[in-house]
């Protein structure tokens, strides 16, 4: 037998083409060699109204084809009059309010699109775009989340205290249990937004083709299918009418799930009325500002547990800074409210959210999806609960798991796909042997004191998380053995860089028994698979990954029967290795995947050699129809796979770090991580997620925050300031350990692993931190400057954490 | 009419020549167009990446005469008498990997792809002016640019893979 792919670390067959420069990015996408250019006015004001746009300059200019504003829009197709969608709405966001393709009348904040040029390059489009004269009434903006909640100034008009939306789950009667218990604490934390900032931006092109009216768009998106029906509903067009294709993507991490863009919509408008190719690619500063952020958060936590810190009562409240918009729903707020549990089971949970507007930038879900800061929270009770009891911080983590035995464990709340929060398996004591071993737990204090006499400072951290992966509601897959014996696989998800070319053909050549070269993988285009949801919230592998594994099989059923008739074999007795089918024990009766591909296929008319087998007047019982009652043309296989409910992964990281004592920089001596993400498909490319992940848990647990002034301009829209790790702020190599707890929901067994690396970051630093500097770390990203101001505070009043009365 | 007489949408053009990966392309463009975008839409070498045009990502860096340079803050203009090497330049002449595309694949080096240009001809310019680093001096050799996706160590691996590779060649045809 083949040996089997699945669990190889196989290298990557997409590398090739991007190692070489041929990958093709939407910004390298040469549909014409006559494609005009757009670039778009943003507003320069966080709030304000527009009085009046003046174009008439515009026009003018040599190589200008068009500018629009809101009022060009209507006239074109009614729907783009129309405020953009509302992709998930959700009972208790009463408040959901999105933004025009075009500001009509007001701009709520600083980026948002107002008008759109196109030109016959980007420089010119950008020197008309500078000629736009718009008269603004500037009104107060609100900015930050004390600023919404106190709602003196009101983002939208007509949404009272700003609040977009008031959600609240519990599990039993919160006051009670917390009047019972022996010990309370409270906690009030801080996180600060951040964002995804991939390599690549945002990017579309499209093509109107009168001839066939129909309408073909390539966009840098982890979801073509959405765009596609997005870009059909606002044109008027037919689903059928349009095609959207994602090339390689330059990294996604949640901002490209957002969809339509206004660019979305307006580049393809702009194709159609000008009978022309239009291409738009995102600059930098643009991405800061007319993107997507995520992470603001503040919360309050109560909690009551007893002696051994086992919670009794867990009461959080939280306040979600949305930005000006809500096109993404509530998912973020959502994510955090029930991941937050992690792998703990608290006797009484309740929490309550309110999703706030504010004269930012929209938020949504950026890698972790909310995550980062339920764990934050908490992790962050644990080590205080620890502190208080005068604990180990792993043991009370310990006595709060979820055990083995107990899955499926149902935490009792309802999750982001609407389903049942409900584990589906996970083994967390083991993961905490792991981890204690991997960053030398119990090693410490004496690690500590070593340091210590060298006048050093060193502390440790450790942080817990569940995360739901692999959300439906499904994704399919088509398989097609040409008649070259090659393997032709079709799934409508995208790809950012997960590698999914290569795991996919691992999947298809171990269930087909076919070499792994022998197999291609197209993702993302919507000619090949028109159903499909998109990748994120760590669902390609569970999804695709099953779709496709159940679609080779559907194959290898069509391909044993066929193999069967013509060897003259029971369909049992045959295996396929390397793609020949041959009946076991005799190896001169076989036949390869070509020729049963050939056979598959009754034609009218023969091209070649092997067509002319084919043929109607060669093959068949001449007494039956060609193709029987029951059977279909070709040798091909589709399937979809739709899970009850997601799959949970889970994980523990630990840090050391030292903490300068004069300049109070923060440098990382070790980090581990374990992980569980059920059966792995590839680890290299599991581990290189984990790698990617843990350097942006870093980024945003040290660097990165959004600077907004009282105004609502964003201080540090570019990657001089805006500072994301380079290599030297990462940790010089992460131990990893992995566990296997298959999941019991699909075929193979597996849980995602595309966010794991991210979520525990600010939370694992925050313990870490505070372990060294016996001060408590309440709010994140925190910088060298705002530990030096603490221990100086500190110094001056010592705190700690809040003890009951 | 010669070429600084030739005129397009009101912005005097200039033909240039520009020396890419051994091959002399003529183009004519304004004085402000930068040389990413030259490469990328006058000269089709798409292999080029811009991911900030304000010098920091490093995704752009090419090669100009052996050194790396940020093709975002550079006018096509100025570079004319270099010998420019791109991405799509880098493979030997038998259009196999070259050591450092090589040990990228070998060592999961990169995942979206986007970054990776800018690294690998960073890199190839480092290991010729220093064959055999340090595992601190690999880190070093990097810190200019930025990857969201694989968190560096993996492309640390990949510079000392490179090294190797490279070592054992000469090994080979000494």
């Amino acid at each position: 037998m083949t040996t089997k792919l699945m669990g190889q670390g196989i290298q990557r067959v997409e590398d090739q083409r991007f190692l070489r420069g041929k990958g093709r990015y939407v910004d390298d996408v040469h549909a014409d060699p006559a494609t005009l250019h757009a670039a778009v006015l943003r507003s320069p004001h966080a709030h304000a109204r527009i009085v009046d746009i003046d174009v008439a300059d515009v026009l003018e200019i040599e190589g200008v084809h068009l500018v629009w504003t809101y009022e060009d829009l209507g006239p074109l197709s009614a729907p783009m009059g129309e405020p953009l969608p509302l992709l998930i709405p959700h009972p208790d966001l009463t408040q959901g309010r999105t933004q025009y393709a075009l500001a009509k009348d007001e701009v709520n904040h600083v980026g948002e699109a107002v008008a759109f040029v196109v030109a016959e390059d980007r420089y010119l489009a950008e020197d008309a775009v500078g000629r736009i004269k718009v008269t603004w009434e500037v009104l107060p903006p609100v900015v930050g989340v004390e600023a919404a909640r106190a709602a003196d100034r009101l983002v939208h008009e007509d949404v009272p205290g700003n609040i977009g939306a008031r959600s609240e789950q519990k599990t039993g009667d919160v006051e009670a249990a917390m009047a019972k218990a022996p010990h309370r604490l409270e906690l009030d934390l801080d996180i600060e937004r951040s964002a995804c900032t991939p390599l690549e931006g945002r990017g579309t092109v499209a093509r109107w083709d009168p001839d066939v009216n129909r309408l073909q768009v390539w966009s840098s998106t982890q979801t073509s299918t959405g765009v596609r029906a997005a870009i059909a509903v606002k044109l008027g067009l037919d689903l059928g009418q349009v095609d959207v294709i994602t090339p390689d993507v330059g990294g996604g991490f949640g901002v490209k799930v957002v969809h339509p863009w206004p660019e979305e919509l307006l580049v393809p408008l702009a194709a159609r009325a000008l009978n022309r190719v239009v291409k738009y690619t995102e600059d930098r500063r643009e991405h800061f500002i007319s993107s997507s952020h995520e992470r603001g958060q503040i919360q309050h936590i109560e909690v009551g547990f007893d002696d051994d810190g086992r919670l009794l009562a867990l009461d959080v409240m939280f306040w979600h800074d949305h930005g000006a918009y809500t096109p993404y729903g509530l998912i973020v707020p959502i994510i955090t409210s029930t991941q937050l549990l992690g792998p703990y089971k608290p006797e009484v949970y309740r929490v309550v959210y309110e999703s706030l507007y504010t004269n930012t930038v929209i938020v949504t879900p950026y890698r972790g999806a909310g995550r980062p800061q339920g764990c934050f929270a908490m992790e962050r009770t644990m080590d205080a609960i620890a502190e208080y009891l005068g604990k180990d911080r792993t043991e009370v983590r310990a006595v709060n798991f979820i055990q083995p035995d107990e899955f499926p464990y149902d935490q009792g709340l309802i999750f982001q796909d609407g389903r049942e929060l409900e584990y589906d398996s996970g083994d967390y004591p083991a993961s905490l042997e792991k981890i204690k071993e991997l960053i030398g737990w119990d090693e410490f204090p004496a690690f500590r004191a070593e340091m210590a006499a060298q006048g050093r400072t060193v502390g440790i951290g450790l942080a817990c998380y569940v995360e739901g992966t692999g959300v439906g509601p499904y994704e399919g897959a088509h398989i097609n053995i040409e008649t070259t014996g090659k393997v032709k696989v079709a799934t409508g998800l995208t790809t950012q860089g997960q590698g999914h070319a290569t795991v996919f053909a691992q999947l298809v050549a171990d269930e087909l028994g076919v070499k792994f070269e022998d197999v291609e993988v197209v993702t993302g285009d919507t000619r090949r698979m028109p159903y499909a949801v998109g990748t994120f919230a760590s669902r390609a592998a569970v999804m695709s990954g099953s779709a496709i594994h159940l679609a080779a099989k559907r194959t290898k059923e069509k391909v044993l029967k066929i193999a069967a008739e013509a060897l003259e074999a029971d369909e049992a007795d045959l295996e396929i290795v390397d793609g020949v089918v041959s009946v076991k024990g005799s190896p001169g009766a076989s036949m390869d995947l070509a020729t049963i591909s050939v056979l598959s296929n009754p034609l009218r008319y023969a091209f070649d050699e092997a067509s002319k087998a084919a043929t109607q007047f060669s093959v068949g019982d001449p007494g039956k129809p060609p193709v029987a009652e029951d059977d279909e043309p070709g040798l091909e296989g589709k399937d979809f796979y739709s899970p009850e409910r997601a799959t949970y992964a889970s994980g523990m990281h630990a840090v050391i770090v030292e903490t300068d004592p004069d300049t109070a920089e923060i440098t990382i001596l070790k980090y581990a991580v374990v992980h569980d993400c059920g059966h792995l498909i590839n680890p290299m490319i599991v581990e290189g997620q984990i790698h990617g992940g843990v350097a942006q848990g870093v980024g945003g647990a040290l660097f990165e925050r959004m600077a907004y002034d009282e105004s609502g301009q964003l201080l540090n829209a570019s990657f001089m300031d805006f500072l994301m790790p380079f290599v030297t702020e990462i940790p010089d190599g992460i131990a990893i350990d992995h566990l296997e707890t298959p999941s019991p929901l699909n075929p193979l067994g597996i849980k995602g692993a595309g966010e794991a690396g991210v979520i525990p970051g600010s939370a694992v630093f925050a313990s870490a931190i505070e372990d060294a500097e016996r001060i408590p770390i309440t709010a994140m990203p925190i910088s060298p400057s705002e530990l030096f101001t603490l221990r100086a505070l500190h110094a001056e009043t010592p705190t700690t954490q809040e003890r009951p009365a | 009419m010669s070429a600084q007489d030739t005129v397009r949408h009101g912005e005097q053009l200039h033909l240039i020549r520009l020396r890419v990966n051994g091959i002399g392309h003529d183009v004519e463009v304004p004085a402000r167009r930068l040389l990413s975008d030259a490469l990328r839409h006058d000269l089709g070498l798409t292999g080029t990446h811009v991911g900030c045009e304000h010098g920091v990502c490093g995704a752009c860096t090419v090669l100009m005469d052996g050194k790396p340079v940020r093709a975002c803050l550079i006018f096509a203009v100025s570079a004319v008498d270099a010998e420019i090497t791109t991405v799509e330049g880098l493979t030997e002449p038998d259009g196999s990997l070259s050591p450092v595309q090589q040990a990228f694949s070998e060592c999961h080096g990169l995942q979206c792809g986007f970054c990776t240009p800018g690294f690998l001809t960073t890199i190839t310019a480092g290991l010729n002016e220093n064959p055999c680093p340090t595992h601190e001096e690999a880190r070093e050799m990097i810190a200019g640019n930025l990857c969201r996706c694989t968190g560096y160590q993996n492309i640390v691996k990949s510079v000392e893979r490179a090294a190797e590779i490279t070592q054992a060649k000469e090994a080979e045809s000494a």
